[in-house]
């Protein structure tokens, strides 16, 4: 033992941790205060996130429960309408036709109606959030070291505390997603607002706009190259996430993937994987086309 | 050249009666606690010192300035003297560390965020360097810009807009964004955007450095054509000494943040108040800056007035041209309503032309370093 320890007194190399016992008492202390807070205020929390609950069921009723057919044109409108490019709608179609006929169109219309309602989510949470990074170097310094934890920490990890709070089931799982996909939208916001060019800035200001005049005419619209990217990674984050999160009771091709893995389903696990590629490519492709059209102006660039 | 921008007599009563900026012993400190220095500022510290030992920039010393309504006066200096931090003051994007601008009896430097933006939004506008479009919006939105801020109703805005497009123009290019323009195009549509306004004071930050030199004497004179009709009270920030003598009815030189001469091009020509200034000047075309009423000289009793009368704004060289027209060697030199002032001989002219040898004798400077004209 002396040997091994180069001659060192003994707790420079076994390290001198907290022996089990009071290890074992700060965790049950703190595990059983958390528990009680959140049993007594059980009530609340159901019934805060019960119109979660609902909304949640009947989009995804919505999006399973429609005719394939109609579903698959709604889809291919909404991306010719983002991105202007029959490329992109036919591979769309490719795709949608080939999910389904692989069998796991429900699965992915419940993850599709899942990640629709967690971007939407994470940008109304992120757009304000980022911007009030952005007007404030403060607010800043506040938010981007919860940021960094936010997206370094493992996404099992915070599966845990959203568990014991919301229990199991759809609303837990949309609330692990969003936090997951909300940093993204929160960074690229602030980021492209404070890269704005200062000297159009500094004309809003001269000719008297107030605040909400320079944000909504300046700041916003000359940010939107950095504001469409946030929302695609923040989507591309989400897609991931359900994979996750089907750990805590969401269904659709995560749960699959889930119990591929579970069981060494080789093929039911990379049908369901590519599946999610696909999706992924498809928003990807359309929000990317659809930034880059709202763009056009700058492209027209005369020298 | 320059003889067009000066208001007729008509206007000149209108213009006196409305209010010029008026700015009163302004400092400008840069840096974490500017009024911790202001004291040693005033009490003579020197940029240099102020920046090695206490990391501090000095921007503005001491600046008094009035700048009198309907007419252009142009800020001159090098790079880094001050002029974009001087001009900022005016419509308070920039607040001063001391001093006062007044105008109309209220002073910009104390007015509170919400009547700092009714003063931008109804009494200044401001023409940039670079263009500073909205790039996103075209150029009728552009320039519809400054009357969309202020709430003015979509039609009644968009009509102004278009009017002040034609009035620059760049009619036909309502719909093209900014991107699509030349320089010089665009500068045309920050110049719509300020005037659509109708704002009294318009400031104009190196508006036309940035263009070519043929499209910028271009510029040049569309500001002074329209001036001729709109008779803002213009302040122009400028490094060229040629612009400056070109459109200033008075020119205010900065050096290092301090005002080194005020004065008509003339004055600051004929006048330098000191070396850097004579240095500054010494490579002027003259014939073009000097007027008649410099180099006139009184008529004799016994002399025999001359037919030819030229007005005293007259510069040297457009006289000459008008005295070789009419074959004359003397013209008579007419003030306001053709009131006779002297005459004037070619060989006046000539020697208003050639820039004396070596240095100006002292007696010939009498406007002090800041002095008023
Ligand atoms: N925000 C600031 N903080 C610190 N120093 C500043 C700031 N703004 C300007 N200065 C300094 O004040 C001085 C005057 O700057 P200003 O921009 O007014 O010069 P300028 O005459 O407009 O020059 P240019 O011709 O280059 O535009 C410079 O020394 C500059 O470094
Ligand atoms: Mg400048």
């Amino acid at each position: 033992m002396a040997s091994a320890c180069w001659g060192l007194p003994d707790a420079f190399c076994q390290f001198p941790a907290m022996d089990g016992k009071s290890l074992l008492l700060m965790r049950r202390t703190i595990d059983g205060t958390f528990r009680d807070i959140v049993r007594s205020w059980s009530g609340a929390i159901d019934a805060a996130t019960a119109p979660l609950q609902i909304a949640l069921n009947a989009l995804e009723r919505a999006f399973t429960s429609t005719p394939w057919i109609v579903v698959l044109a709604l889809v291919l409108a909404i991306v010719w309408a983002g991105s202007r490019s029959w490329r992109i709608v036919a591979g769309t179609a490719v795709a949608m036709l080939a999910i389904g006929w692989f069998g796991l169109w429900r699965d992915t219309m419940v993850t599709l109606a899942m990640v629709s309602v967690c971007t939407a989510m994470a940008v109304v949470i992120g757009l304000p959030i980022g911007i009030a990074a952005a007007r404030s170097d403060r607010m800043q310094r506040v938010i981007n070291p919860v940021l960094d934890v936010m997206q370094t920490l493992p996404s099992f990890v915070y599966l845990i505390p959203v568990v014991v709070i919301f229990g199991i089931g759809k609303v837990p799982g949309m609330i692990a997603v969003v936090i997951y996909a909300v940093p993204p939208m929160i960074r690229l916001t602030n980021l492209g607002i404070r890269l704005v060019d200062a000297q159009v800035l500094e004309a809003a200001e001269a000719f008297g706009s107030s605040g909400r005049q320079k944000l909504w005419n300046v700041q916003l619209p000359l940010a939107l190259p950095a504001l469409m990217t946030g929302v695609n990674q923040t989507i591309m984050m989400a897609l991931s996430m359900v994979v996750v999160a089907s750990m805590v009771g969401v269904g659709g091709l995560g749960k699959n993937v889930l119990q591929a893995i579970n069981n060494q389903f080789f093929t039911l696990g990379f049908l369901n994987g590519f599946a999610l590629v696909a999706i992924a490519i498809i928003f990807d492709r359309t929000s990317q086309a659809f930034g880059q059209r709202l763009q056009q102006y700058r492209g027209a660039a005369h020298d | 050249m320059t003889d067009q921008s000066v208001p007729t007599l008509e206007d000149e009563d209108e213009v006196a009666t409305r209010p010029g900026l008026e700015i009163r012993g302004l400092y400008k400190i840069f840096g974490p606690s500017p009024s911790r220095w202001i004291g040693a500022v005033k009490a003579g510290m020197t940029k240099t010192d102020l920046n090695r030992r206490h990391g501090h920039v000095l921007g503005l010393t001491d600046i008094s300035l009035s700048i009198p309504p309907g007419r252009i006066t142009v800020i001159m200096g090098l790079s880094g003297s001050g002029k974009s931090t001087l001009i900022r003051h005016i419509n308070g994007l920039i607040a001063p560390t001391a001093g006062e601008i007044l105008f109309d009896g209220t002073d910009v430097c104390r007015m509170s965020a919400a009547e700092l933006r009714g003063f931008r939004r109804s009494r200044t506008a401001m023409v940039f360097q670079k263009f500073a479009l909205l790039p996103h919006r075209t150029v009728l939105e552009n320039t519809r810009y400054g009357l969309d801020i202020r709430g003015v109703p979509r039609a009644e805005a968009e009509r102004a807009a278009r009017r002040w497009i034609a009035r620059v123009g760049l009619g036909g290019y309502e719909n093209s964004y900014p991107s699509q323009l030349s320089g010089g195009m665009q500068q045309r549509v920050g110049l719509a955007r300020a005037l659509a306004t109708d704002a009294e004071i318009l400031l104009m930050d190196e508006a036309f450095s940035a263009l070519d030199p043929l499209i910028r004497l271009d510029m040049q004179r569309i500001l002074l054509e329209l001036q001729e009709e709109l008779h803002r009270t213009i302040v122009f920030i400028t490094h060229d000494l040629d612009e400056a003598l070109r459109l200033g009815d008075r020119i205010a030189i900065l050096r290092d943040g301090r005002l080194e001469q005020v004065g008509t091009g003339q004055d600051i020509v004929l006048r330098p108040a000191n070396d850097y200034i004579a240095a500054f000047v010494h490579e002027v075309n003259r014939a073009r800056v000097i007027r008649l009423s410099a180099v006139a000289t009184p008529l004799a009793e016994t002399e025999e007035a001359p037919r030819l009368a030229l007005p005293d704004r007259l510069v040297l060289e457009e006289a000459a041209r008008e005295m070789l027209a009419a074959g004359a060697e003397r013209a008579l030199v007419v003030g306001p309503r053709r009131r006779p002032l002297g005459i004037v001989r070619i060989g006046d002219l000539l020697a208003g032309m050639v820039r004396p040898s070596g240095r100006p004798p002292t007696d010939q400077a009498p406007t002090g370093p800041r002095g008023k004209p």
